[in-house]
């Protein structure tokens, strides 16, 4: 009598099981509530979000690379330049506006660059997540290759680096096409603070 | 105020050694040299501990924090933690929300309605974690680690940590995360290793220099979450109380020394 028992409760007791990113989501379902334009949706994890999430931002390469590619085609280039005005994508550098719950909707956002990176050289009040950018695009020129690289990375960095921890800023709709050009300025315009 | 902060300093550690009375004036007297107000909010707080009120009219004195119904001294120090009475696992705030709508009758719409409070206008939940928190004051961090629901509360807590979600993309991880980064000129401590987490948990709730407000984990949680750019995070949810219960755990058996001072 006594050894089932033993037996049963052996095999009752709850092996504690890691929560999987779903299990997560489902917690943070309950848990959270909108609020202005922050809506419920941004809590479902996409394919790049729940990838991360589970390989704790190492993710197989082949994963990597597949979804990179898919990544890439959310990018939306414009035609001819892609170097706008440094001096207003200075100002959209410096903005950590948008996209919380109390930026009204609407509003223009900011890219929150210095929050993780060295830009110009007199801005003192950088962050160090990402690396320095100061003098970028010195060494790299203005060809149309360059602007396009630049423009598609601050667009979406998960089409360079899935695991990357900078924000999609353009395909999350944070930044319109306009700043980011004007950001792409700010990064390789020889005038531009940045390179010199 | 000097005479009375000292005398009620003499009071709350009461009958305890002479060493201890001591250390605790000459904390005092460093924190009013420094200038700062945490002592106004554990007075206010001790105030709205002792305050009836409610459709019950009663005071909160006989909530209790997980040392027995009023007892305070190392109550904080102990939390988070699993509570039969409400089965689940609760951190200091929820706590007293729980004690705000079982013992003072309170509807939680009521006692939540503003639990984040301004620089004029400090919000009772701060205040009385100021009070509540003082009195762990040299104890060592214990939040429950064997309860079931207790350790389901720490794995949640850990996975919830690394979870990338909102429309940036972001977990706590994404900032904190690699240790000696920051955001501007805000060091970043990664509080899912002990030698990071330790001072810093050890030090909340705190008074903040920048809004002249106290500031409680909690709030922490939430103003955390709405710059990750995701919906806002219920007061007290299981999620909140995960996260600070897993860096308690992370912090654990570091001396309690808050609250403390932030920039």
């Amino acid at each position: 009598m006594t050894r089932p028992l033993i037996l049963a409760a052996l095999f009752a007791a709850p092996a504690l099981a890691e929560p999987t990113p779903a299990d997560v989501q489902k917690q943070m379902q309950r848990d959270f509530h909108p609020r202005g334009q922050a809506t419920m949706e941004r809590l479902a994890q996409d394919g790049v979000q729940r990838v991360c999430t589970e390989t704790r931002d190492r993710p197989p390469a082949q994963v990597a690379k597949a979804l990179e590619a898919d990544q890439m085609k959310t990018i939306a280039f414009p035609e001819g330049s892609l170097m706008g005005d440094w001096k207003r994508g200075e100002a959209i550098a410096q903005s950590g506006r948008g996209m919380t719950w109390n930026d009204k909707p609407g509003d223009a956002a900011g890219g929150s660059c210095y929050n993780c990176h060295q830009l110009s050289p007199k801005e003192l009040s950088y962050g160090t997540i990402g690396p320095s950018l100061q003098g970028f695009g010195k060494t790299r020129g203005t060809s149309a290759e360059v602007q396009r690289y630049v423009f598609g990375k601050i667009y979406n960095a998960k089409a360079y680096n899935l695991c990357s921890q900078m924000p999609r800023l353009g395909a999350s709709g944070t930044l319109t096409p306009e700043q980011i050009k004007d950001l792409v300025g700010l990064l390789l315009d020889p005038a531009s603070p940045v390179n010199q | 105020m000097k005479p009375i902060a000292l005398l009620a300093a003499l009071a709350l550690t009461g009958a305890a050694q002479a060493q201890d009375t001591a250390k605790e004036i000459q904390r005092y007297r460093q924190m009013i040299a420094e200038g700062s107000p945490v002592e106004l909010f554990e007075f206010a707080g001790e105030e709205l501990w002792k305050r009836p009120q409610g459709p019950s009219n009663v005071s909160l004195e006989k909530c209790d924090l997980g040392r027995g119904p009023g007892v305070l001294k190392g109550a904080y120090a102990r939390l988070p933690r699993y509570f039969k009475d409400a089965d689940r696992v609760m951190d200091l705030e929820t706590r007293l929300l729980h004690c705000m709508t079982t013992l003072q009758g309170r509807s939680e719409k009521d006692a939540a309605a503003r639990v984040f409070g301004t620089a004029d206008r400090p919000a009772e939940m701060e205040s009385l974690s100021a009070y509540i928190a003082a009195q762990s004051r040299g104890m060592k961090l214990d939040p429950g680690v064997s309860h079931p629901k207790e350790k389901q509360s720490i794995e949640l807590g850990r996975a919830l940590y690394f979870q990338r979600a909102g429309a940036w993309d972001f977990s706590c991880a994404s900032c904190h995360g690699e240790e000696g980064k920051r955001i501007r000129m805000q060091d970043l401590p990664v509080l899912y290793k002990p030698q990071f987490a330790r001072p810093v948990i050890a030090s909340w709730p705190a008074y903040r220099l920048s809004t002249s407000g106290f500031i409680t984990l909690q709030w922490r949680m939430n103003d955390c979450y709405r710059q990750m750019r995701t919906p806002e995070p219920n007061f007290g949810s299981d999620t909140t109380v995960a996260l600070i219960h897993f860096m308690t755990v992370t912090a654990r058996g570091e001396t309690y020394r808050g609250p403390g001072n932030k920039r």
